[in-house]
């Protein structure tokens, strides 16, 4: 309620007369254009229509007047508030606006500080190149199969054709369990898996088993005592060297590259007859032996690198693991994980990957 | 086996523009694998030239020394043909002696520059060369001094002394024992350029008579052929003849004297290992039998050994005298004194040889050509020739007498379909191309019809079945003519859930900021006594190694924690401030049930005998282990950072757990090399699969890791067979959830997962999910008391929960947590 109306005239209140109304509206229009914030538009809000302002107290009053001439004050009056109301509104957003803009401007960071609080961690290039060449074999069609490293010497030796006598089983170094006359080693490559395969399931058999092996190399930059091997096996009608030739030309590929290749060198190895050394094509000079007139360091200027063992599965074996050698021929193939890496990546000492020192490990991520 | 490729040109009639290198590369095609190509004069350039010694003056030298100041006829070789001014510091030689001179502009292997220059008050032009200098070997301290008919003064000394040879070296595979001969590898090459072929064992000899050293051999079966011949009035110090010293040292086997060196270079010339016995020394008959229980011998290299029964022995009437086919013994030793010479050039059976030389760890260059299987047909042969090449360079004559002992075993023959080498190659070979291939590498043919039958060659007792003619056939049609063919595998069923689980392991692992590791998984008592094991924890029980590379660590073991937390410490001590790693690999306990049987090959083994095989393997699980030690979280901007500890440990559990889709739960354990109050046990429907905690004080101490890591381990087979095949999916509500939090006092001695476990049973049907969110010990609690503080959210799977339905089961779970564990709501 305003004070008492002193002096009281129907047509003359005070509060109500056009130019206080318009002085009210202009100065709260005033103080709504000089508003810098938000905070400060706030307070001009509560100044020019709150309770206590001169619009609203003049609009209180208009129910004071005669009824004749309440319609004209409340009109102006009504109006005058409406423009308040209005620019406050307008105000408001603009505020808003740059309110919002003046908040993103402060709460910028730098970017570029450390957010490694839980350092990384990774798979080792062993695990994630043996995936590699599994999934590359599970695309074909293949399947992956496993076997324990500590294998009956007859799977190991025996079965695969390296009787008590091969000479073959002297190049094999062998852990053997304690005593030696149980016939259990460390097996020496990962051929067993293949018998116990052939043992247990009926062709068509098409398998890849990588694995960790073991022989009595003194550990240096080229050897240990411990390594790993894929080797892969097919056993079907019809299979000829030319299929062992299909497979590892599209291994290379996939592992190398479009256009790297393989060929077949003559060799021994008891379990395949006739046998093969496989070498790749260099997939760094892609044969040339040379790159940009250096010597390849990858192939050593041979324009091959040497990758495994492989042949036609012997006979021997078929018979041994119970598969009709009379109908059925196979292949199998076996190279060196570790070493396919170390040309691959250029890995220059073994040891690297036995270590464990992190630093070599997380610099091949969890994926290769 | 090192080939000068002169000596293979000797039999072979080769292109004369051939390089070494392709004919390596022909002969590395045909299954002799290249290791190297020698070249003994790649390193020395300039003139290199023969000179004839003119005058020699020795000149006291103030240190003691004495040199020679010589004047040497090089011819026209240092264009003037004045004689050259050389000092030299050897005396092995004298004036009128043909020595090799190096010239001023020559350079020697090391890039030793040969220049005129100033020394010991003259000029010395040149170098009068010793083989050490010229890369000959070591042997020599003195000058060369070549024979009076080498050369002539000036003329280049390259061929004289073999300088211009090249040598190829054969990485020789165990089924072509042939090749570890001059006329083995001399007939690939005639193989591989299609070339006319002489065999060096292609010699009249003379016929067998009773007149030679009488020779009884007991033992047919491992001494199938045993030729004898005498040669006497032997000079013991007749020199070997040059050609023949530098061939054996261009094949990498060291001259010796004449008699050993005859005998060593028919062996290389026709690969039959031939013994030559002194036969003054000799007692009577010659005999070849198995030794017998207790006998010994002492071997031309100076070892006692214990003989086997299984060892073949050559006797006489003293006793033993050899080691048959794999080392003589001293006693017979051919020496300095050495004038009749007994030559033996015998066949033994490879099997005997092969374990024999593994029984006495012999390995020698006859030994190694026995046990692969030496032609039997040569014996008369190489004997012959030995006798030859004695009476040429060491005078004496051959006594008439020639002994020859049984007969070589009857060749080896195989029936192959004329097809075979087509179906197992995929190359198209037709049957005309196999016959004239299998003849090419010595076989005799036979057609009958589809069938071949092939006699095989003495020399190739390695091809004894259908595919090993297969193999002749495809390398020499060339194995670069393989086709290459995809096979057509039916369609595959991709990786084994067990085989995805097992990448998901790791996967985890890494995405939890842990750093995969390899390790060996030798461990020795040592590791377990690090780790703080009792004398009896099984752990202790291991799988030993018969021949362990170390016997600090001789079996496999029980436990990955060693092999990790070794490794730990490595990066640990190269500066990591902190680190987290996970193994997963087999571990091995013992069956302890006995040897693993040996069956025939001849079939498969039955199911039962697969059965009994398998199970004397040792139990092989795939265990997982992580180590964290030191820093888990880092300090940075965002404040301190946070050492790793007990609940890591788990919390890597849980989180692997999680992501298998297996329930795992934990309880208390106290187990070394763990903390005894922060060790989890970690269980699967009630089975313990592993532990997780902090690691013991000690143990951290022991292998020098930070104080309070924390380590698990785990049997990875034993989780990964309780993840579910086939996950059902998950129902859940829409409806509002009702938030209520309890905290509840309880003793100290109430564990948390009890406290827990009551409130889910309490709480019934309508509670969604519990979580325990602070733990407080302190005054407002009482002594011996803890405050656990549970956030319960509630929710109904038809409608919206009301307050009195929420309270209610919030009350329910107090009440049973209250019943079972004593625990009391906070006020
Ligand atoms: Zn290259």
């Amino acid at each position: 309620m305003s004070g008492p109306n002193t002096d009281y005239d129907p047509v003359e209140v005070t509060p109500l007369k056009p130019e206080e109304v318009e002085s009210a509206r202009d100065a709260a229009l005033a103080a709504i254009a000089a508003a810098t914030d938000l905070a400060e538009l706030k307070q001009v809000r509560i100044d020019h229509t709150g309770d206590r302002s001169p619009l609203a107290l003049a609009n209180r009053e208009i129910g004071a007047l005669p009824p004749q001439a309440r319609k004209e004050a409340g009109q102006r009056i009504g109006q005058a508030r409406g423009a308040v109301a209005k620019a406050l509104g307008e105000r408001q957003a603009v505020l808003e606006v740059e309110h919002e803009e003046r908040m993103l401007v402060e709460e910028t960071v730098d970017v570029t500080l450390p957010t490694d609080r839980v350092p990384a961690g990774a798979r080792h290039p062993l695990t994630t190149g043996a995936e590699l060449i599994a999934d590359i074999f599970v695309a074909m069609g293949w399947e992956v199969a496993e076997g324990p490293v500590i294998e009956a010497e007859w799977l190991n030796f025996d079965a695969l054709n390296l009787g008590p006598d091969h000479p073959a089983r002297t190049m094999q170094d062998t852990f053997w369990t304690d005593p030696q006359d149980n016939g259990v080693v460390l097996r020496t490559h990962t051929s067993p898996v293949q018998a116990r395969t052939m043992l247990t399931r009926t062709p068509p058999i098409y398998v890849v088993c990588p694995g960790r092996v073991f022989r009595t190399d003194e550990y240096d930059a080229t050897h240990s005592p411990m390594f790993h091997q894929v080797e892969g096996l097919a056993i079907d009608e019809g299979i000829t060297m030319a299929h062992l030739k299909g497979t590892l030309d599209h291994f290379a590929t996939a592992m190398f590259g479009e256009g790297i290749t393989t060929r077949f060198r003559p060799s021994f190895f008891p379990f395949t007859e006739p046998s093969a050394e496989v070498d790749l094509l260099c997939f760094v000079c892609r044969g040339a032996g040379e790159l940009d007139g250096a010597r390849c360091r990858t192939c050593r200027g041979e324009g091959w690198i040497e990758w495994g063992g492989c042949g036609v599965v012997n006979p021997r074996v078929l018979t041994a693991c119970g598969v009709d050698a009379e109908r059925y021929t196979g292949f199998a193939f076996g190279m060196g994980i570790d070493r396919t890496l170390m040309f691959r990546h250029g890995v220059e000492d073994l040891r690297g990957f036995f270590e464990g020192d992190v630093r070599f490990t997380t610099a091949f991520g969890s994926e290769l | 086996m090192k080939t000068p490729v002169s000596w293979i040109r000797e039999y072979v009639d080769l292109p004369t523009d051939l390089t070494t290198e392709a004919l390596a590369a022909e002969l590395t095609d045909l299954g002799l694998k290249l290791e190297a190509i020698e070249k003994p004069g790649d390193q020395i350039t300039g003139p290199l030239v023969v000179g004839r010694v003119l005058t020699m003056d020795p000149e006291p030298q103030k240190n003691g020394k004495t040199i020679n100041w010589c004047t040497v006829d090089v011819g026209d070789a240092n264009g003037t043909g004045e004689p050259q001014g050389i000092v030299c510091g050897a005396h092995n030689f004298a004036p009128g002696d043909l020595v090799v001179v190096v010239l001023p502009g020559g350079v020697l292997p090391g890039g030793f520059a040969i220049s005129a220059r100033k020394t010991y008050g003259h000029v010395s032009a040149g170098m009068i060369c010793s083989a050490r200098e010229l890369g000959l070997g070591e042997d020599h301290d003195g000058i060369i001094v070549l024979p009076q008919d080498a050369g002539k003064p000036g003329e280049s000394a390259f061929g004289v002394l073999g300088l211009d040879e090249e040598v190829i070296e054969f990485e020789i595979n165990p089924d072509r024992a042939y090749a570890l001969s001059l006329r083995g590898v001399a007939r690939e090459a005639a193989l591989a350029y299609d070339a006319w072929y002489t065999d060096p064992t292609q010699r009249d000899v003379p016929p067998a008579d009773d007149q030679g050293y009488p020779v009884v051999v007991e033992d047919p079966a491992g001494c199938p052929v045993f030729v004898a011949r005498t040669v006497s009035g032997f000079d013991p110090a007749a020199p070997t003849p040059d050609w023949m010293v530098q061939r054996i040292q261009l094949a990498g086997m060291r001259p010796i004297s004449l008699a050993v060196d005859v005998t060593n270079y028919v062996m290389l010339e026709t690969g039959r290992p031939i013994h030559g016995y002194d036969a003054d020394k000799l007692q009577g008959t010659v005999r070849v039998r198995r030794a017998r229980e207790g006998e010994r011998l002492t071997t031309l290299d100076g070892t006692d050994r214990a003989l086997s029964t299984e060892d073949l022995v050559v006797t006489d009437d003293s006793g033993i005298i050899g080691l048959g086919g794999v080392m003589g013994g001293e006693a017979t030793e051919m020496s300095a004194t050495t004038t009749r010479v007994l030559v033996e050039a015998a066949h033994w059976d490879a099997v005997a040889m092969f374990r024999t030389g593994k029984r006495h760890k012999i390995s020698s260059e006859a030994g190694k050509r026995n046990e692969r299987g030496v032609d039997p047909t040569i014996c008369e042969a190489a004997a012959d020739r030995v006798v030859e090449l004695l009476t040429t360079y060491g005078g004496g004559m051959a006594e008439p007498g020639v002994t020859v002992v049984g007969t070589p075993p009857e060749p080896t023959t195989i029936t192959i379909e004329a097809d075979l080498p087509a179906r197992v190659t995929g190359m198209e070979i037709d049957p005309a191309t196999t016959i004239r291939h299998l003849r090419a590498v010595g076989c005799e043919v036979a057609e009958d019809g589809t069938r071949l039958t092939a006699t095989v060659p003495p020399w190739r007792p390695d091809l004894v079945d259908p595919f090993d003619l297969v193999e002749e056939v495809a390398r020499v049609v060339g194995y670069g003519n393989v086709p290459s063919v995809l096979p057509t595998p039916g369609a595959g069923r991709g990786l084994t859930r067990a085989q995805r689980l097992r990448r998901r392991v790791g996967r985890t692992l890494a995405g939890a900021g842990c750093v995969e590791v390899v390790s060996f998984p030798f461990v020795g008592e040592a590791a377990f006594d690090q780790l703080g094991l009792p004398a009896d924890d099984p752990l202790r029980h291991t799988v030993r190694l018969a021949n362990p590379l170390s016997n600090e660590e001789p079996a496999y073991t029980t436990t990955l924690l060693p092999g990790l937390l070794k490794a730990a410490a490595r990066n640990v001590g190269r500066g990591a401030t902190g680190v987290a790693l996970f193994e997963t690999g087999t571990v091995a306990f013992p069956s302890d049930r006995g040897a693993a049987p040996i069956y025939g090959v001849d079939r498969r083994p039955t199911v039962e005998e697969l059965a009994a095989l398998l199970d004397a393997l040792p139990a092989q699980p795939l265990h997982l282990a992580v180590v964290l030690a030191g820093e888990r979280e880092r300090a940075g901007w965002w404040g301190e950072g946070r050492e790793a500890g007990w609940a890591d440990a788990i919390a890597v559990v849980r989180r692997l757990a999680a992501d298998l889709g297996v329930a795992v739960t934990v309880e208390a354990d106290a187990r070394m090399p763990w903390h005894p109050g922060r060790c989890a046990r970690v269980l699967v429907d009630g089975t313990e699969i592993g532990r997780a905690g902090e690691l013991h004080p000690k143990v951290c101490a022991s292998f020098g890791l930070p104080k309070r890591s924390a380590a698990v381990e785990l049997d990875l087979d034993a989780l990964l067979a309780r993840a579910v095949d086939v996950v059902p999916a998950p129902e859940f509500s829409t409806y509002p959830v009702a938030k209520e939090d309890v905290a509840l006092v309880v003793d100290d001695s109430v564990r948390a997962a009890d406290v827990e476990a009551a409130l889910r049973e309490g709480a019934g049907e309508l509670l969604e999910s519990l979580r325990l969110f602070d733990v407080y010990t302190g005054e407002q609690v009482g002594e011996g008391r803890t405050s656990l503080a549970f956030a319960l959210r509630f929710r109904a799977p038809d409608r919206t929960l009301t307050e009195e339905e929420t309270a209610a089961a919030r009350e329910a779970a107090v009440a049973r947590a209250a019943e079972l564990t004593g625990a009391q709501q906070r006020a």
